[in-house]
């Protein structure tokens, strides 16, 4: 992967394929659908990484070493609440989007 | 060079051990069944290099045979009738991903009525799903044209799977002295199998068949048809680097005795043997008329059979194939199509369905036809050439309710 | 060699149009991550396929290939002659497909390889209907569930998937749920390194056609296990080794309560569910333990 990531960076020789051939590594504004996001209660936090675990779109990071040690990738969350509803601790409320909860 | 002696089957085989297939996945068929044995033998007793996967089913044969050629090696498999017919929804699947995968295809009807027998309905039912069709006269060409089917659909020009047909019994199980080259010679015709186009590789990973949006699908069915159109080209390339190489003249339409002819038969496969001894049979008795054997029909050779037929009044198309509910069978529709600007007189003849065999007789019935009609004397031919006087009732049954 | 036009963690994409909350997401990516780069994978049409992408543009970093529903297996099954023949005996060849492209339409196909011993590992994703579709009944659809091809409820049990694989005495066999990733990870990298064919059937709860809040998706899969409607074994080298083994079964009533598949039930209907999930898995379970050779 890493390998691929880094011939990204150098200019990529093109040529045609024909047919039904998927070119481009994507990802689609999944961030977008989000209705409810994700917010943490830190002090009650155990770091357990549940969350992480969880999370089907694999965008949650535990930063053991950080005050606010669950971070999310809000381009990609999609709101599910998984995380919420599996912390063991209940740590995680679902709040609106957009509202400043 | 040596003679052997083999059939359609065995030649088939023989083609695909010569072009040093690699993965071979086969499901038994009549009249196919002694092809899928042959293989089985030679990769057994390792004559042939190659895996060979006993397959559940035509469906999953095809299927092995798409997946293996894209993943990089020369795959085969063969079927025959309603195996063909349930290859189907791969067949499309096989060529819209431009494997050029070569297939020799033993021609024989489709049920129901069940038969077992020769007939062209099972590949002209397939024949707009993007393959390449080659139609074979004797063993000697089912042979060559796996050959040369190898070398049009794998050009990067082309890139489209390929049939190559043989009647089913009348090639599949006649035996017959049959020259077959040199493997080296082989080796430099045909050449090792080089992926040319999308390819699955976990050093170099992309994927393909996925979902295709409106925004694309056209031109990837474009780019098919551009691949059809190259092959014609192709393939007369390739014929000629055959005959030089070989010694042996195939032709994508060959005129028999047109030149001079008043009238001409347009023929496939097999009966193209028997439509030529009638030719010499008749052009004896005075009587001048030719055959224009089809021997690649899909992509239909438009250029081609306009040649061989242009100024020629009274044409005679004999389908092996019923081509039910269409204005007439699908070789007797393609040629009224390429020859629209000539005015012809284009006549249809349907026969040698579900084994039955196209005799001399017949063919001798059909020249007759057309040369009265060319002459004036006669106003209607017999469409359905060999059929009973009594075809509504040939079956009686006791009602009992 | 795809284009990267976005960072991600591991071979799957972030942005991928499955459903808030979709079972398969979690699925897919704990497999491939345990699967890793050289891995060529078969997914057939259906909710699998968003993992592979759309157009031009792919949602995995690995080379794999659509082929139709019924095929997977056998698609699979061919990568992997073409990489025998060509010495490649490293290469993972996965088959991705869900439960009406398994037990419905594919089973042709899987019970081949399965014969041949054909080193493909199968994983079935089961959401327990044709959910890309739009909620069809499959054969794997479970007994009283609501579908759109099922309006009342299914009137029979479902296919038991696990034991037509253990019919063809493959070397490894699993069935799965998301609620233990670890465990699907452990069977994941066993099937992995089996030398033959593989077969793992992961339960995937499906927000949309089981119609339950996203947010209990691993909360329903440990609940499956927990009222026996979803049993959790390993089939290795023809011995049965069951993973969990329940004294008491929570009521199903706690399992189907939350999801608006199974809303059309009355009280009365709802024993009877009971009734039938407690003889299907003691049902099993006697068998089971009769092949484990406990009893």
């Amino acid at each position: 992967m890493q390998k691929q990531q880094e011939k990204h960076m150098s200019k990529l020789k093109k040529y045609s394929v024909l047919g039904p051939v998927a070119t481009t590594f994507t990802a689609s504004d999944t961030g977008s659908w989000r209705l409810e996001r994700p917010k943490v209660v830190f002090e009650d936090c155990i770091k357990c990484g549940i969350c992480a675990q969880v999370c089907p779109v694999d965008i949650v990071e535990i930063r053991k070493d950080e005050k606010e040690c669950v971070v999310f990738n809000f381009d990609y969350c999609k709101g599910c609440g998984i995380c919420a509803n599996e912390c063991p601790k209940k740590c995680i409320m679902m709040v609106p989007e957009r509202s400043e909860v | 060079m040596a003679y052997k002696m083999l059939n359609g089957n065995t030649a088939a085989a023989e083609a695909m051990k010569l072009a040093k297939v690699q993965v071979v996945s086969v499901y038994p068929i009549t009249p196919q069944s002694p092809m899928s044995e042959r293989l089985a033998d030679m990769v057994a007793s390792g004559e042939m290099k190659a895996e060979y996967i006993r397959v559940e089913s035509e469906h999953s044969a095809m299927s092995m045979t798409m997946t293996a050629q894209l993943t990089g090696v020369r795959a085969g498999t063969a079927t025959s009738s309603n195996g063909l017919a349930l290859m189907h929804e791969v067949l499309s699947m096989v060529s819209g991903t431009r494997a050029p995968v070569v297939m020799p295809v033993v021609n024989r009807g489709v049920a129901a009525p069940w038969t077992l027998w020769c007939e062209h309905g099972d590949s002209m039912a397939q024949r707009d799903m993007g393959w390449l069709q080659f139609y074979s006269e004797n063993v000697q060409e089912v042979l060559d044209l796996m050959l040369v089917a190898y070398r049009v659909a794998e050009d990067e020009r082309v890139l489209t799977p390929a049939m190559v047909c043989l009647d089913g019994f009348f090639l599949s199980h006649s035996m017959q002295k049959v020259d077959v080259p040199e493997e080296e010679l082989v080796d430099d015709f045909v050449g090792p199998y080089i992926r040319k186009n999308g390819y699955l590789d976990t050093k170099d990973p992309m994927f393909l068949c996925g979902l295709c949006g409106p925004e694309d699908y056209t031109e990837m069915r474009y780019q098919q048809k551009v691949g059809m159109d190259n092959a014609s080209k192709v393939a007369q390339e390739v014929l000629e680097e055959f005959e030089a190489k070989f010694g042996r003249k195939l032709e994508i339409v060959e005129g028999y005795k047109t030149e001079d002819a008043d009238v001409v038969l347009v023929a496939l496969g097999s009966m193209c043997g028997t439509a030529k001894y009638v030719v010499n049979k008749m052009r004896a008795e005075g009587k001048k008329v030719g055959v224009a054997k089809v021997t690649m029909f899909r992509p239909f050779p438009v250029d081609q059979l306009r040649k061989v037929l242009a100024g020629k009044e009274v044409i005679g198309v004999f389908d092996r194939s019923a081509g039910l509910g269409g204005q007439g069978g699908p070789v007797w529709s393609e040629t009224c199509a390429a020859l629209k600007d000539q005015s012809s007189d284009i006549r249809h003849y349907v026969g040698g369905l579900g084994g039955r065999d196209v005799t001399i007789d017949n063919i001798e019935k059909i020249f007759n036809e057309l040369l009265e009609i060319k002459e004036g004397r006669r106003d209607k031919h017999t469409q359905w050439i060999d059929l009973k006087d009594n075809p509504m009732e040939i079956r009686q049954v006791i009602k009992n309710v | 060699m795809y284009d990267i036009q976005h960072e991600s963690k591991g071979l799957v994409s972030h942005g991928v149009n499955a459903c808030a909350g979709c079972g398969l997401e979690l699925i897919a990516r704990n497999t491939m991550e345990v699967l890793g780069e050289n891995t060529i994978v078969v997914i057939p049409p259906g909710c699998g396929s968003l993992f592979s992408g759309y157009g031009a543009g792919a949602a995995m970093k690995l080379p794999g290939f659509q082929g139709n529903l019924e095929n997977t297996a056998a698609c699979a099954a061919g990568i992997r002659a073409a990489l025998n023949a060509k010495g490649d005996k490293e290469t993972t060849v996965l088959a991705f497909a869900g439960d009406g492209g398994t037990v419905d339409i594919g089973l042709q196909s899987l019970s081949g390889v399965m014969e041949r011993r054909d080193k493909v590992l199968y994983i079935c994703y089961d959401n327990e209907a044709y959910m890309n579709t739009g909620i069809q009944g499959s054969s794997s659809t479970p007994y009283q569930a609501s579908t759109t091809t099922t309006p009342t409820g299914k009137p029979t049990e479902r296919k038991s998937l696990m034991e037509i694989a253990i019919a063809h005495d493959i070397p490894y066999a699993a069935t799965a749920s998301i609620h233990n990733l670890r465990d699907f990870r452990r069977k994941v990298q066993k099937a992995k390194d089996t030398n033959g064919p593989s077969l793992i059937h992961i339960q995937t709860p499906c927000p949309t056609g089981w119609r339950y809040d996203p947010a209990r998706s691993v909360e329903l899969a440990r609940l499956a296990v927990q009222t026996g409607a979803w049993i959790l074994y390993e089939y290795e080298n023809g011995k049965i080794k069951v993973n969990m083994k329940l004294k008491n079964l929570k009521s199903i009533e706690e399992y189907i309560k939350p999801q608006r598949r199974f809303r059309h039930l009355s009280q009365e209907d709802i024993e009877e569910l009971q009734e039938t999930v407690k003889k299907n898995y003691q049902r099993i379970m006697d068998r089971l333990e009769y092949m484990e050779g406990t009893v």
